[in-house]
């Protein structure tokens, strides 16, 4: 039914002074939110108190959720395979064969870098992860690319360490509550990584672009010599991310670089690793380490 | 043909002598039903996109059409504060958008009363896309730099999925009326 044109409620003053007070309260509500807006836009760390107090109160909901996501998921799998199974097999077959040879080209790397460091005397660091963890929510419904997961504070994530699943970088912590985190993942546009090609180690940025890819953008400029299917690792400058964690696979190019599929999709991802902070290991170890500090960690 | 429903079920929701609606499950779903749809992001889908419709402002606008006036005009900015905790938008982005549009559902349920589904589909598009452009653009403010590109797929699927969500709010208003109370 339709409500009378009239906005007068009836000849009651009380519902009459009701019904004033609520359009002052809206527009009370409003010039509230601007201030709220202006305020966490000039600060992005604004209110995140609040925000992680909100993500650990729905943490554990989510985390049943997230349990029956990739039973979900896999069905859908199951129903689309009977449709591509033919070609996929094809292609699967092709990419073994490729992919013995370069198991062992592999293997033989490992065993040449194995030999220098043990030459140069370094030994690998404490590379196990912090935590291993699920992946309990994304921001599916803002052009902002945040996700959370199921561990915080109490499980020793801190902000600024990377999150990676098995099939590569999938973002930083940049809040932590007690049992839960967020993520900037690495397609949200605020998100730049330094990258370089596996191949040859060209190096550059990989960007962001908000809508599931990233932009590389080299640091060379003029020749552009990135093709379709170069897989893009992390260099290891700026000493997030440790360096070689594959990060994404070009798909096109642009006149300055090209547009990149990130390897690790979060949504095909149930568990994901955090991992120490990169610097503090690496600090000692660095060429600009002094001496007397090299035997502390 | 098919067997009947068991009388219990069949008087589901019908007015019955001696019982009323309660007050509380009456005042409290749609309020509950919105914040639902707020906490979308922590649904078991992991995007790297933005696809996902925002469910909250959907139902919000829905319960606006379905019974205007069963909000207050000022519900825009807690909800829309909740909203902001969970959605990834800078905070007060949702507390603005949900305030105004409060503002202008009721500006026009009393400036054109009589509506029908197609006139609601349509005003609620022009919301939907009001809404997200102008998320984006807050988010955009507060660093982020995404193209408005970006937001067709969502558009298209926020549109489609708005039928369904006032079909859902429908049902919770259904729901909502139970008699269960005994007078």
């Amino acid at each position: 039914m339709a409500a009378p044109s009239n906005r007068r409620p009836g000849f009651s003053r009380r519902a009459q002074y009701g019904n004033f007070f609520g359009y002052i309260a809206a527009v009370a509500g409003l010039v509230v939110g601007v201030i709220l807006l202006v305020v966490s836009t000039g600060n992005a760390g604004a209110f995140s108190g609040l925000r992680t107090v909100a993500a650990d109160s729905t943490a554990p909901a989510a985390k049943v959720a997230a349990g029956a996501r990739t039973g979900s998921q896999s069905l859908w799998q199951v129903l689309a395979g009977y449709f591509t199974s033919g070609a996929r097999v094809a292609r699967l077959e092709h990419e073994v064969a490729e992919s013995r040879v370069r198991l062992a080209e592999q293997a033989a790397l490992i065993e040449e870098n194995a030999r220098l460091k043990a030459m140069l005397g370094l030994t690998q660091g404490d590379q196990r992860p912090v935590i291993v963890t699920r992946m309990i929510g994304s921001t599916s419904s803002s052009t902002r690319r945040f996700a959370t997961i199921g561990a915080g504070t109490s499980q020793g994530v801190r902000t600024g360490m990377a999150v990676r699943s098995p099939l590569g970088v999938v973002g930083r912590v940049i809040e932590v509550g007690a049992s839960s985190a967020r993520l900037l993942l690495v397609t949200d546009t605020d998100s730049s990584i330094p990258v370089r090609r596996a191949s040859d180690g060209i190096q550059g940025y990989a960007n962001g672009l908000g809508n599931g890819t990233v932009q590389i953008r080299l640091s060379t400029t003029g020749l552009n010599t990135l093709r379709a299917g170069d897989a893009i690792v992390t260099s290891g400058s700026g000493g997030i991310y440790r360096p070689g964690e594959a990060v994404a696979v070009v798909v096109s190019l642009t006149p300055d670089g090209a547009i990149a599929r990130p390897l690790s999709d979060p949504g095909q991802t149930e568990f994901v690793a955090v991992e120490p902070l990169f610097e503090e290991i690496a600090e000692p170890a660095g060429p600009t380490a002094r001496p007397s500090t090299a035997g502390k960690r | 043909m098919p067997p009947p429903l068991p009388s219990a079920l069949r008087q589901f929701g019908k007015p019955r002598i001696n019982r009323t609606a309660s007050p509380v499950l009456a005042f409290a779903t749609p309020w509950l039903l919105v914040m639902l749809g707020s906490l979308s992001p922590s649904w078991p889908v992991i995007a790297s996109a933005p696809v996902l419709p925002p469910f909250g402002f959907l139902l919000l606008v829905g319960w606006q059409q379905l019974r205007p006036g069963l909000f207050p005009v000022w519900a825009g900015w807690p909800l829309g504060m909740f909203d902001d905790l969970f959605s990834g938008q800078p905070i007060g982005s949702a507390v603005v958008l949900w305030s105004l549009t409060m503002l202008a559902l009721d500006f026009l349920e009393h400036g054109f009363p009589w509506r029908g589904f197609l006139l609601n589909w349509l005003v609620a598009s022009a919301f939907i896309a009001a809404y997200l452009f102008l998320a984006l653009q807050f988010a955009n403010l507060a660093g982020s730099a995404a193209g408005a590109m970006v937001l067709l797929p969502q558009l298209a699927v926020a549109i489609l999925a708005y039928p369904i969500t006032a079909r859902l709010v429908g049902l919770a208003d259904k729901f909502r009326l139970i008699p269960i109370r005994s007078i």
